[in-house]
Formats: C-alpha cells, sequence, structure tokens
C-alpha cells in the first residue's frame, strides 16, 4: 500500500449550510498526505445566493496556504494538474447545505417495505412529508391530491420481495403516476424504485416517460430482511440530481466531479463503515456529525452501515425546530446554570434566524453545550432502540461502540478539548470500552466523498493522524451507591513502571498518558461492575495507547444522575473539567 | 470578510421580484401602479382533483361505462352537469358535485379538476410594474425608506403608521389599543400578551410593527391575519436607534408591511416600504458585502444583540468569554463604548 502506481492530488470539497471546506491531498513520500484545508462561508444566503462564491473564496484561501492554482482564467477548476503545477488530478464533493428533500415513501406493508423506504430516506437530509401503503384508507384521488399539495422532491417506492407480488406494487405506483402526470413538467419528483426487481422493465415504460425514475437493488429482498447499503450510491446519485436544480452553483461542483456529488451524510457513513471494516474489536463504530440544520448517526458492524439523519436537530438553522423534537424541561436539566424558559426560548428563535453566528458569552456557550448534550442523548437514544431490536438485546444498554467518531464545528471549535470530550460523554453516555476520535479539521466527508474515487488515499489519510485520538473510554457500568469502589486499574507504562489506581463510582478520572504512548492496563471492576469484557464483574488486560488527553475513566453511572440542585450541578462539571484538563 | 447586509435606508430605490410558488397567470401589465395588497399574479397552487367511478355510478363493469361517458378531456363542468348515463330504466345518470374541468377519460372513470380558490400573489410594496416574468411574476419598484426586519407572519398590508400612547411604555396590551386605532399599522417596542394580537386583529389593525415579542407568541402570530413584523428579534428588545429614528420620523405615513417570512435562500425578507418621493440621484441599496473599518454593523447576538455600531478595526483570531476563538471586530457602539464581537456576529448595514 505504500507503493503508489498513479500519484494523483486530490481536491475534494465539501459545502456544509455554514462553511465550505476545500482538502487538498497529496503524496509525500509515497503516501497520501492531508496538504491544507480553505474555508469560507457557504454563500447560499445572502447577499451572493450561489454556493460558487464560497468555493471560489475556500480555494483562494487554500491558494494562499499551498501557493498552488486551482481556478484558471476560465473560472473553471484546473484539472488534470497543468504544467506550471497548478491543478489538481482528481476531484470529488460532498454537498449538505439546503434545504431538507421533501420525500414520500410509497410501500406495500407498513411494516415491511413502507418501513424500510423511510429509513432509507432518513439516511439523507430529508423531511418524510407522507407515505402511502396498502393498508392506506384513503381513495385514489385524496392520495393523488394529497401528492400534489406537498410536491415531493422525491419518491422512495418499495414492495413486493424480488420475485413476490407485483400487481399491487403496481396499483400502487398507478396514483404516483397519475400525480406526477397531473403535475407541471419540471415540477415532477424525481422516483427511486427500491422494490421488486421484476418490476423494472415495466414500471420504466409506465412511468418512465412521465417522471424520471430510477431503479436501486431491492431495499426488502425478503420479509424479514432489510437490505439498504446498495441503494445508498443510487439515493446519493438522485440527491446531487435534485441539489444541482435546487441550489445555484451546485451544478458546477457536479460537473466538476463527474457526477460525484455526494450527500454529506452519506460520504460521512461511508468512513464510518471503514472504521467498522477495520475494527479489531467485535463493536459496532459509531458516527456522529452535529451540524448547523441536522446530525447524522452512523453506526457500522463488520461493514454493515445504518445511517440516519435527523433534520431539526442542528445547531444552528436547526434551533427554530428543536422544541418539536425535544421537550424544554429536557434541554433545562442539562444546563448547569439557571436558566428561565423563556430565556432558553428567546436563545432557540434568535439563533435560529442567524445560524452562521457565534455564542460569544459564557451564558450562550452553556446554553448551546446544553442543546449539544440533548441532542446527542436523543439521536442515540433513537439509534440504541434500533439496534437492540436488530441484535434481538433485551439489555438497557447496547454493548458499546469502538471506536466513537465525531465531528462539526460545536465539537471541533469547543474551547478545550476536555469541552469536547465531555460534551461526547455526557451526551453520548458510552459503555464499556471504546476510543474517543475528533475529527478536528472537519475532514471525514470529504474522505467519503473520495472514497469512491480513490480507496487508497482514504486509508493512507486515515493512518496519518489527520483524526484527533482524544483518548480510551473505559465506562463501567453496575448498580453501587455513589463513593464506593468500582473498578481498579493497574498501568504498566511503556518504561516498565506501574500505578494503580481505585474509581469510585460517580467519578470521572483520568490516566495521564502522552499522545501516541503505549501501555497495559490491568481492569479489575468490582461490585460485577460490566466493563464490556463478556460479562458483569469480568476484566482482563487492555492495551492502549495515549490519546490527547490520556485514557478517560467515566464511572459517573448510565444513565449520568445530575444533581438537581444547580450549584451542586455546576461544582460538578467545574470537578470534571478539572480531571480532564489537569 | 464579508456579511449579509441589512437595509434600513431613509430613502432609496426598491425593486423586488416577486414570484408565484407554481407557474400561473400574471394580472398585471408594465408600468401599471399597484399598491401592496393588489395582486399582480395568481396561480392554482393546490389543485384538487376528483375521480369519479363511472361504473359504480351506473353499475356496469368499468370497460362497458367508457361508452356512456358524455364529456371529453378539456371539457369546462358547472356543478350538476351530466357527464355519464343515462342507462336503464330509472335512466341512471351521473352528474359533475362541483364546478372543474375534465383531465382525463377513460377505463370506467373521469379525472375532473375541481375549481378551487387560487392562490393571490400580493404586490407586497406599493410601486410600479417595470417588468413582467412570463407565468411567474414580476418586477416592482418604488423609492422611498426601506426598514428590513428578522421574522414575520407572512402577511401583507398598508396603513397609515402610528405610535402606541407614549405612557403606555410601548409594550402592546389590550388595555392601551382601542377602537381608535382601526386600520391603522401601530408601531410599538414589544408584545408579550397573545389577547393584544388577537385584539388588534379583531379591530382590525391593518399591521403590527414590533422591535421583539415574546417567542411564544409566534404560533399565534402565525394564524392571524394581520401582518406582524418583528425588527430586532425575539425576547423584550427595542428598536435600535436608527430604526427608531427612521420610524418616528415617518410616523402618520401610509406604509406597506410585508410580513412576509424570511427566506435564508432567496433575497425574500419581512420588510417596512414607507414610500416618498424620489431625488433625482437615487440608485438602488449597494450591495458592498465586505467588512471593513468604518463600515455601520448591526449586532446579531448577546449580550448587545440589535445595537448598532461602527467597526473601528478588524483583527485577528480572538478568544471570546464563550471560550469561542473566532476572527473578531472591534466595534464602537451607538452608546460609545467599545467592544470585539466575532465577525461571524455582525451584519452590515447599509
Amino acid at each position: 500500500m505504500t507503493s503508489l502506481v498513479h500519484a494523483e492530488s486530490f481536491l475534494v470539497i465539501d459545502v456544509g449550510s455554514i462553511s465550505t471546506r476545500a482538502f487538498l491531498f497529496d503524496v509525500v513520500d509515497q503516501q497520501y498526505r492531508f496538504i491544507a484545508v480553505g474555508v469560507s462561508p457557504t454563500t447560499i444566503n445572502s447577499p451572493f445566493f450561489n454556493i460558487s462564491e464560497g468555493v471560489r473564496r475556500a480555494l483562494d484561501q487554500l491558494q494562499e496556504f499551498t501557493g498552488r492554482r486551482f481556478i484558471g482564467k476560465d473560472e473553471q477548476l484546473i484539472i488534470p494538474v497543468a504544467g506550471d503545477g497548478s491543478g489538481v488530478d482528481r476531484f470529488a464533493a460532498s454537498i449538505s447545505v439546503g434545504k431538507p428533500l421533501n420525500i414520500v415513501a410509497v410501500g406495500l406493508l407498513e411494516d415491511v417495505s413502507l418501513e424500510s423506504a423511510c429509513h432509507l430516506a432518513s439516511t439523507i437530509n430529508s423531511k418524510l412529508t407522507q407515505v402511502i401503503s396498502l393498508n392506506d384508507r384513503r381513495k385514489q384521488d385524496t392520495r393523488i391530491n394529497m401528492l400534489l399539495r406537498v410536491r415531493p422532491d422525491l419518491i422512495i417506492a418499495a414492495g413486493g420481495t424480488n420475485g413476490g407480488a407485483s400487481l399491487t406494487v403496481k396499483k400502487l405506483l398507478e396514483t404516483v403516476g397519475l400525480a406526477c402526470y397531473l403535475m407541471p413538467e419540471n415540477q415532477r419528483p424525481e422516483i427511486l424504485f427500491a422494490g421488486n426487481q421484476v418490476l423494472e422493465e415495466e414500471l420504466k415504460s409506465i412511468i418512465g416517460s412521465i417522471a424520471p425514475i430510477h431503479f436501486a437493488p431491492n431495499i426488502r429482498p425478503t420479509l424479514e430482511r432489510e437490505q439498504l447499503d446498495p441503494s445508498y450510491v443510487h439515493l446519493a446519485n438522485i440527491y446531487s440530481i435534485i441539489r444541482t436544480r435546487q441550489i445555484p452553483g451546485a451544478e458546477e461542483l457536479y460537473r466538476w466531479s463527474e457526477g460525484n456529488l455526494m450527500p454529506t451524510s452519506v460520504a460521512f457513513g461511508r468512513i464510518v463503515r471503514f472504521l467498522s471494516k477495520v475494527n479489531k474489536v467485535d463493536k459496532r463504530a459509531l458516527g456522529i456529525d452535529i451540524g448547523s440544520s441536522a446530525t447524522t448517526l452512523a453506526t457500522a458492524y463488520k461493514g454493515e452501515l445504518s445511517l440516519k439523519v435527523f433534520p431539526g436537530f442542528g445547531i444552528g438553522s436547526g434551533l427554530g425546530e428543536l422544541l418539536d423534537y425535544i421537550p424544554l424541561s429536557q434541554i433545562l436539566k442539562f444546563l448547569p446554570e439557571e436558566i428561565s424558559e423563556n430565556k432558553l426560548k428567546e436563545f432557540l428563535a434568535n439563533n435560529s434566524i442567524y445560524p452562521s453566528s457565534l455564542p460569544a458569552t459564557q451564558e450562550e456557550m452553556t446554553i448551546a453545550h446544553g442543546l449539544v448534550r440533548q441532542i446527542m442523548q436523543e439521536v442515540i437514544k433513537s439509534t440504541n432502540i434500533e439496534n437492540r431490536k436488530a441484535a434481538s438485546m433485551t439489555s438497557e444498554y447496547f454493548t458499546g461502540f469502538e471506536p466513537i467518531l465525531a465531528t462539526g464545528s460545536i465539537l471541533t471549535q469547543a474551547p478545550s478539548l476536555a469541552h469536547s470530550a465531555l460534551l461526547l460523554l455526557d451526551g453520548l453516555q458510552p459503555v464499556g470500552i471504546t476510543t474517543l476520535i475528533l475529527d478536528q479539521n472537519q475532514i471525514t466527508p470529504a474522505l467519503g466523498a473520495a472514497s469512491l474515487i480513490n480507496p487508497i488515499l482514504v486509508v493512507q489519510i486515515l493512518n496519518s493522524n489527520s483524526l484527533l485520538h482524544l483518548g480510551t473510554v473505559i465506562a463501567p457500568v453496575g448498580f453501587a451507591r455513589t463513593g464506593s469502589p468500582v473498578l481498579r486499574v493497574r498501568i504498566t507504562y511503556q518504561s516498565g513502571q506501574e500505578s494503580k489506581i481505585e474509581v469510585k463510582q460517580g467519578s470521572l478520572e483520568r490516566i495521564v498518558l502522552p499522545y501516541g504512548q503505549p501501555a497495559r492496563l490491568h481492569l479489575q471492576p468490582l461490585l460485577r461492575y460490566d466493563i464490556g469484557m463478556g460479562a458483569p464483574g469480568r476484566g482482563g488486560d487492555l492495551r492502549v495507547t495515549g490519546g490527547a488527553l490520556g485514557v478517560i475513566i467515566d464511572a459517573r453511572g448510565r444513565p449520568i444522575r445530575l444533581p438537581e440542585k444547580r450549584n451542586a450541578y455546576q461544582d460538578l462539571q467545574r470537578k470534571w473539567f478539572s480531571t480532564l484538563e489537569s | 470578510m464579508f456579511s449579509s447586509v441589512r437595509h434600513i435606508l431613509p430613502i432609496t430605490v426598491i425593486r423586488r421580484e416577486r414570484y408565484l410558488p407554481v407557474p400561473g397567470k400574471v394580472l398585471v401589465r408594465t408600468q401599471q401602479k399597484v399598491a401592496a395588497s393588489d395582486t399582480v399574479a395568481e396561480a392554482n397552487v393546490h389543485p384538487e382533483l376528483l375521480i369519479l367511478e363511472v361504473g359504480k355510478g351506473l353499475g356496469m363493469p368499468p370497460e362497458k361505462a367508457d361508452s356512456h361517458i358524455q364529456c371529453r378531456a378539456g371539457d369546462q363542468l358547472v356543478e350538476g352537469d351530466i357527464v355519464a348515463g343515462p342507462v336503464g330504466f330509472t335512466r341512471r345518470l351521473i352528474r359533475s358535485p362541483r364546478d372543474g374541468k375534465v383531465i382525463l377519460v377513460g377505463n370506467g372513470q373521469i379525472l375532473i379538476e375541481l375549481s378551487t380558490k387560487n392562490y393571490m400573489l400580493k404586490a407586497g410594496l406599493p410601486g410600479t410594474v417595470m417588468e413582467l416574468i412570463s407565468d411567474k411574476g414580476v418586477i416592482i419598484e418604488t423609492t422611498g425608506a426601506l426598514i428590513q426586519g428578522v421574522w414575520g407572519n407572512g402577511r401583507i398590508d398598508t396603513g397609515v403608521m402610528a405610535r402606541l400612547p407614549i405612557e403606555s411604555d410601548q409594550t402592546i396590551t389590550t388595555s392601551n389599543i382601542d377602537i381608535s386605532l382601526r386600520g391603522i399599522v401601530v408601531l410599538a417596542q414589544h408584545c408579550q400578551d397573545q389577547q393584544a394580537l388577537r385584539f388588534a386583529e379583531e379591530l382590525p389593525l391593518r399591521g403590527l410593527i414590533l422591535a421583539s415579542m415574546l417567542p411564544d407568541l409566534i404560533p399565534i402570530a402565525m394564524k392571524l391575519q394581520l401582518p406582524i413584523i418583528v425588527i430586532e428579534g425575539f425576547g423584550n428588545r427595542r428598536f435600535n436607534g436608527l430604526t427608531e429614528k427612521l420610524l418616528a420620523t415617518n410616523e402618520n405615513r401610509e406604509v406597506a408591511v410585508n410580513a412576509e417570512s424570511w427566506n435564508q435562500y432567496t433575497a425574500a425578507r419581512p420588510e417596512i416600504v414607507i414610500p416618498l418621493p424620489a431625488t433625482s440621484s437615487l440608485t438602488t441599496p449597494q450591495v458592498e458585502t465586505s467588512l471593513t473599518s468604518g463600515r455601520r454593523v448591526h449586532i446579531l447576538r448577546a449580550p448587545y444583540l440589535g445595537e448598532i455600531g461602527t467597526i473601528k478595526k478588524i483583527i485577528g483570531i480572538t478568544e471570546f468569554p464563550g471560550g469561542v476563538k473566532a476572527p473578531g471586530a472591534e466595534v464602537l457602539l451607538e452608546s460609545g463604548k467599545i467592544q470585539i464581537f466575532p465577525i461571524a456576529n455582525l451584519e452590515l448595514l447599509a
């Protein structure tokens, strides 16, 4: 893997709701390296209303850093590299800016194909505005009126196992076809059919002449099995087609990338899937990307990805909708300072108006961090439920994740690494043994977009410390009184030196271990506490490498029970910060 | 560094593109004078369709029913028109249940597009129609004062602007608005009472211009027909000095309140237009977006939300009290204080 046959420079642009980033990768000493990133505010809003301006500003900054020119006199990307060294060999892009796609899902049975169509819709930034199924009691004209009213950007249709039901599927799609026929031609939705494969030719001839129809492998090939993964690439393709129509400037990226304009969520998911493939332990990899308008949560096990975008769970423009999903009392619970309901509502309403503005006071930062914790709680709760369902697990907690990859400005630009770590620990509340990885440069969507074209680049960049290893986390769970010893740890450093600590229930501890330095931990849980080594009370040896915060032991319990008195909560939080920052 | 621009201008040329959400019909001609609440275009945004099952109605299989259908695609129907039959001894008939237009006929079915109320696109500002955009909308131009806000409830109207009585502390309540304000666009600092909003609608007022209101009032405000525009933000805030002065100068003048929602992806933004005669050298507002020293800015976040100041200098990456590190700017506020703000928290005033 170290010798590359084709040494290519690679430029990736990621257009987010707030920032546009241009990443340059190139070969140094026969290895791909992340060279630099140029960042600009995204210019979809006033005064430009076109993302091209932001793209060029990000490229200008990249040019400043690298001395390399990317845009030619014709205002186009120089590709491949010119004789004078300007330009790049390859280009890819990802995009998340824009309103959530308006999707209607169509399926035969509510808890089978329709459910899978809804799952597929949730893998991109979208809002599911309506569903149609066999059990739908509405008359055909009512369903047509509904489709005409909601004017979807995309209809995802599924139904019929391969070789199974076909007549009923066709009947359902007749309504879709008729509604599309009645829409003005330039407003007809894209249709993705991911059902009974036998119907492909027939549907092409029935609907293909009315609206653009695409086909993906059946997402419910059997009644019991959902198979979304193969359809991600088809959905990503449709997403980019829709975005090029909706977002001024996106067409240029589509052209430069030769159609490889990927939804940021899908690009991020590809990296989480990759991490799960190289996982040395039998656990799911987890990735969380907290954006301005939505949060993406990706979990993957041995290469099988489960991806979900939570629109409205954003820390910028999403704030206006947040109370539709999370009760106010839940958010207030996570705030260490006394903040009135009205004040919190004002914060949400005012800051959703200006999503790119920053919390510049202590109080605003406290509120923003409280919101992030709550957002993570909500999304992980829903994922844990789904994962438990998938794994037929009955325990309260899923066995844990390895690693946990986090990105999004609110995490990567937190006041300190201790803040980032504590936000993740409070929000995700991992159990057992895991590793926290922070994507400080928000590079993962770019790598995901590049992975389709150059997987070697992705492997080498991920192995090159482009992501920050915050630390290994050991989170024992069990039942004991606060202050009771629950875990004994013996640390053997590389030098052979040893030290021991006893961890008490309710505490957060940090083992100082320099970045990259290996050590061996001998873990002995007490009181039948579970650290994810196979059974409650079971311990063992663990080889770790020092992260930016060493090794963290989080024995605060699951779920973390916060003191009701604000003063006590503030004291605790100060203590936790000082532990991690010491 | 660039930023979005907010207009608070005593006199300028205001040019607005007004678009239908779907293709429709433009109802005005170029150079026509329009009022803010005049309809300039219309479209059938939510068509309503009806399928008549002729076979079922006539008591026969669908394939046989086609020969008894008496209408064709494109026919206009009036409620009660016979669309199929008569059939059998009882001379069974099917009539159109409402006015509409036949879209499709076949397989024993008739698909009718029912006549529904069209969406009416209002001018949004008083002015002259400068250009027609085929099937889509118009471009309207006027001269006058322009004040842009941050939130609107989607309604549009015009009226004479008047301030609440001074002794009322400028917070609108049920007790400080009465019948004497009927037909008036009321200017107030704040609203925290949903009863006051309801009462304002009942009177009715023609519009409500607020510096701020409680976020709890958003759902009720969205239901009212009365245009409500919020200039500064949510909570309890007062107008910034510049807006306050401009509104005071134009009290008792006719104003157009366009409380359309702020669409971050288009230029649409809630705004107040106060038509004034043009001076000879007037142009549209400049779209210079660079944040440089000497430019006037509007502060977007606490603790100085809504205040106005002038950039003294742009500084590099700065750590702010919350711990965030970002490019900053030193700003001289109207109060005379000098404060440092993240550049992301500034909006240019023009």
